[in-house]
């Protein structure tokens, strides 16, 4: 059956879900080809990469939309760079060439939120040891756009590209750190609902964190995927589809904060749901584990890494959640997280 | 100790596979297949998301009830939210109602048409929300009775001039009766939702025990709350009893939230109404009372239904058996749509669009099949 | 049916009380609770609002009936056959 797309786009569509995928494959990656050899659109991974010479290039793009533009933990500077910067990453693509910056601004827009956008902007580039080489401005007339929009792309070399279909039987599941940091901190600000308590994003540049990885097991590293949009259970359904495999996962293992668990049983919304924008899942081959976390929970960033599962031979996209009383399975998620009553 | 760690005390492993021993030994004594309903979406999804179907024994069918407000929300119910969107006045609602299709589409579909929604997580909300503005604000009400003593604590209350309510809230304890006088039916005992009869007391379940000779077990929504919820029932099964049992004493008392009925009352009457799948349900609807017309967006606005009559029902609808999995007598699984014509993505039937449906449960968490085989 | 939430009571200022839920806290209405409320006390949070007092003496008493439950005791078992046996035309 051809995926479901409503007749008028709604905003689940664009919530990094199952609405999501059906939309893009249904609509944009009709008619899309790739060049001869390269990682292209079609394959729906992290970025596209290009064979050139014995090198891959790898490129990335994603626009940014989010409210509030300014939350704890960041705002939509920080995330603008961060997330075109560990798309390249999840890729294997670590050696940074550029990015490119692209903002739309609605008329009206006060200057001071710009100028602390652009400097959050910058320091995020600093931290992640990486350029902003050219860029593009536009302004809208008042009501034709809600505030700012970012787009950012990244170009970048590596010799092996990771992708996000190549997982294999037997390997391991790390994630990095704890779990829906990010979209809980968004959800509760969104609701409106006057949550405090300690939540704020994790958006953060996993360049270093990843290169530290693949320096010390190489191939030990079977995929990758950052859980963005859509959360770990989106990321994980993805990989686990695209590779042919199904995972078992260990649910008392994810590791979650305190305040986003209690969020989420308060709004009704699975943590396993909401995006991470500083976390990346690794498919990991068990000899090579023991270096991974060891590597990852000497970083800064990667302090809280778990095992949170292992790949195995079942049902393709198939993910298996042990609760620790029983055993369900995960489901992607529909569309945009929202509180619940029932 | 009711601290933090309370709700983890409710969620322990070991006393969970302990209670299942048990609940086995039990079922074991009664010695045939049996089955027993509960009548709330929170403890399907409890036993869902915590993987407990696997933990109950194979002669227990523990049949989903309608228990679920969002999905036995009719569709000309719906269609009022839809029409008055439609006529350009602004509704706040409950997230859960979104996507609940309507004969001319959901109110999603009428938001991304262009019309004003906002979702709001408590009706506080929508209040605010009138008080910040001009427009007139319709709050589409839905819920149980535990969700609708909500409602009435704030219409209780002054509320601004533009704020009006469109109350498709339910009251649970009628349709407990519809379903055990269903003929055939199978069930031999209920759980009752812990959350409602926090409002309506267990003392509500009374003359419904004496009527039907069946045990009621009042229940909560942690694992343990619900296997023991179920041993209780099983026990009672087993030993001919027939009484209300309440298992769920930190929140459930005989009278129940006397206050909160008394706004309950005060501010809706029950009607009877068509529950969607389900039956036409004495006094199963809540509605405004007439001293409260004046925040009834019934009263206060003219409802253009006719403006949907364009609008055939999905054809698909014919074919949806929702009706009969509320009631019990189906699974998801019987359904020739479910997974296929019927997804969460593009739902055919009510019990896909909620996330308490039992469809929309057993396609995101897998169900059982006829062989007893889990996920 | 209902997504309810218990959580701790923090400080209460008219209907209004501040309630913490294991580390994160919000507001909550207290005009349908039919207890006093006072600051320590547990309530169950349904759309914003406390629908009921938690006494925590309950909380207790619950974990009794689920080791109570647990424990079943074979004697009761035994007994509750022997009625069903008896009253053996209504079961």
């Amino acid at each position: 059956m051809k995926p479901f797309v409503p007749e008028r786009i709604s905003l689940a569509s664009g919530a990094g879900g199952r609405a999501m995928r059906n939309l893009v494959e249904s609509i944009f990656l009709n008619g899309v080809t790739s060049p001869p050899g390269a990682v292209g659109a079609d394959a729906m991974d992290d970025g596209a990469a290009i064979p050139l010479g014995n090198q891959w290039l790898v490129m990335t793009t994603d626009s940014y939309v989010v409210k509030p533009l300014f939350f704890p933990g960041g705002d939509i500077g920080r995330l603008a760079i961060c997330g075109t910067v560990n798309d390249l990453a999840m890729m294997g693509a670590t050696n940074v060439l550029g990015l490119t910056c692209g903002i739309i601004i609605e008329e009206g827009f006060a200057r001071s939120d710009l100028e602390r956008i652009q400097a959050s902007l910058q320091a995020a580039c600093a931290e992640a040891g990486v350029h902003v080489v050219t860029g593009d401005t536009k302004v809208m007339a008042r009501g034709e756009l809600d505030g700012v929009v970012l787009n950012t792309a990244g170009v970048a070399l590596c010799e092996r590209v990771v992708r996000d279909c190549t997982l294999q039987p037997g390997d391991r599941l790390v994630v990095t750190g704890t779990v829906g940091d990010h979209g809980m901190a968004i959800a509760a600000l969104r609701a409106d609902v006057g949550i405090e308590g300690d939540l704020r994003s994790d958006v953060a540049p996993l360049r270093s964190l990843i290169a530290a990885v693949l320096n010390a097991v190489g191939e030990g590293v079977t995929a990758m995927k950052d859980p963005t949009r859509g959360g770990v259970a989106s990321a994980l359904f993805e990989m686990a589809q695209k590779s042919g495999v199904s995972l078992l996962l260990d649910g008392p293992a994810v590791p979650i904060r305190h305040p986003v668990r209690a969020t989420a049983e308060l709004l009704g919304i699975e943590p396993l749901h909401v995006a991470n924008e500083g976390k990346a899942l690794i498919g990991v081959r068990p000899e090579a584990l023991e270096t991974v976390l060891a590597v990852l929970r000497a970083h800064p960033l990667g302090r809280d890494a778990a095992v949170i599962g292992v790949v195995t031979s079942g049902r393709p996209g198939e993910i298996v959640l042990d609760t620790g009383m029983g055993k369900r399975l995960l489901h992607e998620p529909e569309g945009e997280p929202l509180p619940r009553i029932c | 100790m009711p601290d933090a760690t309370e709700r983890l005390e409710f969620r322990n492993r070991d006393q969970a596979l302990r209670l299942s021993e048990r609940l086995a030994q039990v079922v074991a004594r009664i010695g045939r297949p049996l089955a027993v309903m509960h009548v709330c979406g929170t403890h399907e999804q409890a036993i869902a998301r915590f993987g407990l179907r696997g933990l109950l024994p194979a002669d227990l069918d523990v049949v989903m009830g309608p228990g679920c407000p969002v999905c036995v929300t009719d569709q000309p119910e719906v269609d009022e939210g839809v029409a008055l969107v439609r006529q350009g006045v602004r509704l706040a609602t409950y997230a859960d109602m979104l996507r609940v299709p309507g004969t001319a589409g959901s109110l999603a579909d009428a938001r991304a048409a262009g019309g004003k929604i906002d979702v709001v997580y408590s009706i506080v909300q929508a209040v605010e929300l009138a008080r910040r503005s001009t427009e007139e604000i319709v709050f589409f009400a839905t819920g149980f009775e535990t969700t609708a003593v909500t409602t009435a604590a704030v219409l209780s209350g002054p509320v601004p001039p533009n704020f009006s309510v469109l109350s498709a809230h339910k009251y649970i304890p009628p349709a407990m009766e519809i379903i055990a006088e269903t003929p055939g039916c199978r069930m031999e005992g209920f759980l009752a939702a812990g959350h409602a009869a926090t409002i309506t007391g267990w003392g509500v379940f009374e003359p419904f025990v004496a009527r039907h000779k069946l045990p009621v077990v009042v229940a909560g929504f942690e694992p343990l709350d619900i296997l023991a919820g179920l041993i209780a029932l099983c026990e009672a099964i087993l030993a001919g009893r027939q009484e209300v049992i309440n298992c769920f004493p930190r929140c459930v008392s005989r009278d129940g939230n006397r206050v909160a009925l008394d706004a309950l009352w005060r501010v809706f009457r029950p009607i009877g109404g068509r529950w969607r799948g389900i039956a036409h349900v004495p006094d199963g609807n809540l509605r405004l009372r007439d001293t409260f017309s004046h925040v009834d967006a019934r009263s206060r606005f003219t409802i253009d239904l006719a403006s949907l009559w364009e609008f055939a029902p999905p054809s698909l609808t014919a074919a949806c058996i929702c009706g009969d999995i509320l009631a019990g007598r189906l699974t998801p699984v019987d359904c020739a749509l479910f997974g296929n014509r019927c997804t969460p993505s593009d739902p055919v039937g009510a019990c896909m669009v909620s996330t308490e449906g039992s469809c929309r449960i057993w396609h995101d968490y897998g169900g059982r099949n006829r062989s007893g085989e889990t996920l | 049916m209902c997504l309810s939430v218990p959580g701790r009571v923090v400080s209460i200022d008219g209907m209004t009380a501040v309630v913490d839920f294991w580390g994160v806290r919000r507001q909550v209405q207290l005009h349908i609770v039919d207890e006093p409320v006072a600051p320590g006390d547990y309530v169950l949070n349904h759309v914003g609002f406390a629908v009921r007092r938690i006494d925590p003496s309950e909380v207790a008493k619950t974990l009794a009936l689920f080791e109570e439950l647990m424990a079943g005791g074979s004697d009761d078992l035994l007994a509750a056959e022997i009625h069903a046996q008896l009253g053996g035309d209504d079961a």
